[in-house]
């Protein structure tokens, strides 16, 4: 990692966020100029020395293109045209103006995570525009091809611009709304990170690791929402654990085998604080609280035995209501397993099969074959083990399935 | 990720400096920079110390081990606190240190700080050592 990238990664949210705001909103243009004083930096920095204000050069650098910009397109557009007159003040002190750099960065975030974008590109927009992240670092994340993702980015920033997107953080009485759906795009990046995959897993750490200090950053420019809280917890809780879940083969453990040492508890406790701070706002958990809750039992428990199930029964119970999901019904079967045994298990399960609820997905058959094995009901199980090795796409998990099915 | 130590070194020189700058100042000024880790979600944990003057320095040179008051030997480059962050790269730490503020004369070290799980786990030591940092929430 050579300086520019490292102050890239360091700044990259506030110079497209200051950018934005001086383009008059126009998130398409401040990405452009953005990338182009990086361009520049990359290829003068290691030939003339750093400057000594590397973030100065790069806004400055980045204004000068947008100022071109303006004045190229101020023949067809009143907008540019009053743009290029307003910039008389010949420096850039306006530009990086600290009691508004925030609110730009939130913003930024806001917009990148905008419900007028469809998934894939609110997650694309955002790790590029707020994280900072190439083209290249997300395709290889995400296992797409690159021009995939630049297309996905390009298409968003166009959509951004078409719907008139204001670039500002959304007034009180949508931004509750609006505060989820920039919570889901993080979780859905903590998510595709953590998931063990084909692929570099130590990269795909790297973007799990990006989502959580996103939401360290969203915590400290919009303090008092306990549901960002809980999202911190529950990523810090389940990052606590991605030192124990592969063996020395790359092979996956299941929780009930890991090496409970191999947590890293500095992360366990940044995750309890946080849980602490989500509760402590009186207003009851949400969806992330509840499951960062759940976390917090198994983080907190010495073994799989001594491990509160009841209390897991219970949050899983009350996740159900708040954010219902067959995934939910499945993990509340699972606990309900552990707390009262396999036969009352197997009653969820079987009207989650019956009223095809997870259709396609392994884990029903997975589940469902752990309570029929449990039960002693061997063949029922291998049937069920078969079926959900045929489905299942990660190779490290059809592994662990395979070796269930030879145990029976 | 990867936490880092930020060591910083003050000298004479800075020491020197810090007298001419009212305390406020440098609450303000450190506090903006605390401030800006904070956002950038990378602060684990940071202190400072004392004045090295009011220090005692043990000395393992001779046959039993010997106190003397006073700054460590040269008050050149004394240890005056430390930053650890939660960072992905040593130069993104490097980046940080740039931004510190610090008096001129002031140097800022930075090293890796290896993760207890890199230490053999089944050492009855390492477990208990773990076992006490689980129960207290230490880093």
């Amino acid at each position: 990692m050579s300086t520019v990238e490292a102050v890239w990664r360091i700044e990259s949210a506030r110079i497209v966020g200051a950018l934005t705001r001086y383009t008059g909103g126009d998130l398409e243009l401040a990405e452009d100029v953005a990338q182009e004083a990086v361009a520049e930096a990359l290829e003068k920095w290691p030939r003339d020395g750093e400057p000594d204000n590397p973030v100065g050069w790069l806004l400055a650098t980045a204004r000068r293109r947008a100022i071109d910009a303006f004045r190229r397109r101020a023949a067809r557009d009143q907008k540019y045209a009053l743009l290029a007159e307003a910039d008389t003040d010949g420096g850039d002190g306006h530009l990086w103006d600290p009691d508004r750099i925030d609110d730009d960065v939130l913003s930024l975030m806001f917009v990148a995570c905008h419900p007028v974008l469809s998934p894939e590109a609110r997650v694309a927009l955002t790790l590029r525009t707020v994280g900072g992240l190439s083209s290249e670092e997300i395709a290889r994340a995400f296992l797409v091809p690159v021009p995939t993702i630049q297309a996905r980015i390009t298409r968003a920033k166009k959509t951004i611009a078409a719907a008139r997107v204001p670039f500002a953080v959304p007034p009180a009485d949508e931004r509750k709304r609006r505060l989820g759906g920039v919570l889901s795009v993080l979780y859905v990046i903590f998510t595709e990170g953590s998931t063990a995959t084909a692929g570099d897993s130590l990269l795909r750490q790297d973007l799990a690791y990006e989502a959580l200090r996103l939401a360290r950053t969203l915590a400290a420019l919009l303090p008092g929402e306990p549901e960002v809280f809980g999202l911190i917890a529950l990523c810090e809780l389940t990052a606590s654990r991605f030192g124990a879940r592969t063996g020395p083969g790359g092979e996956a453990i299941l929780l009930e085998q890991q090496d409970r040492r191999r947590w890293d508890f500095s992360a366990i406790r940044r995750g309890l604080a946080a849980l602490g701070q989500a509760t402590a706002a009186g207003r009851g958990l949400g969806p992330y609280g509840l499951q960062a809750a759940i976390a917090a039992c198994h983080a907190s428990a010495a073994s799989v035995a001594e491990t509160d199930w009841e209390r897991i029964v219970l949050l899983y119970e009350a996740l159900g209501r708040v954010a219902p999901s067959p995934i939910v019904e499945l993990n509340r079967a699972v606990a309900v397993a552990m707390a009262s045994g396999p036969a009352e298990a197997l009653l969820l399960v079987d009207e989650l099969v019956a009223r095809d609820r997870l259709p396609g997905s392994h884990l029903l058959p997975t589940v469902r074959g752990e309570l029929l094995s449990r039960l002693g009901r061997a063949r029922e199980a291998r049937a069920e083990f078969e079926l959900a090795a045929r489905l299942c796409g990660n190779e490290q998990e059809r592994k662990v399935l395979l070796g269930k099915l030879e145990n029976q | 990720m990867a936490k880092y130590m930020l060591i910083m070194r003050n000298t004479d020189e800075g020491l020197a400096q810090m007298v001419n700058t009212s305390f406020d100042e440098m609450l303000e000024t450190v506090g903006r920079f605390n401030e800006e880790l904070i956002k950038a979600g990378v602060l684990v944990a940071a202190e400072g110390l004392d004045d090295a003057a009011q220090g005692v320095v043990v000395d393992y040179s001779g046959e039993t081990p010997v106190a003397t008051d006073g700054p460590y030997g040269e008050t050149k480059e004394l240890f005056g606190g430390f930053y650890i962050l939660d960072v992905k790269t040593q130069e993104e730490a490097v980046e940080w240190a740039k931004r510190m503020p610090a008096f001129p004369g002031a140097k800022t070290e930075i090293r890796r700080v290896p993760g207890i799980e890199e230490f053999p786990q089944d050492n009855e030591w390492i477990k208990k050592e773990r076992a006490w940092r689980e129960q207290t929430g230490q880093l």
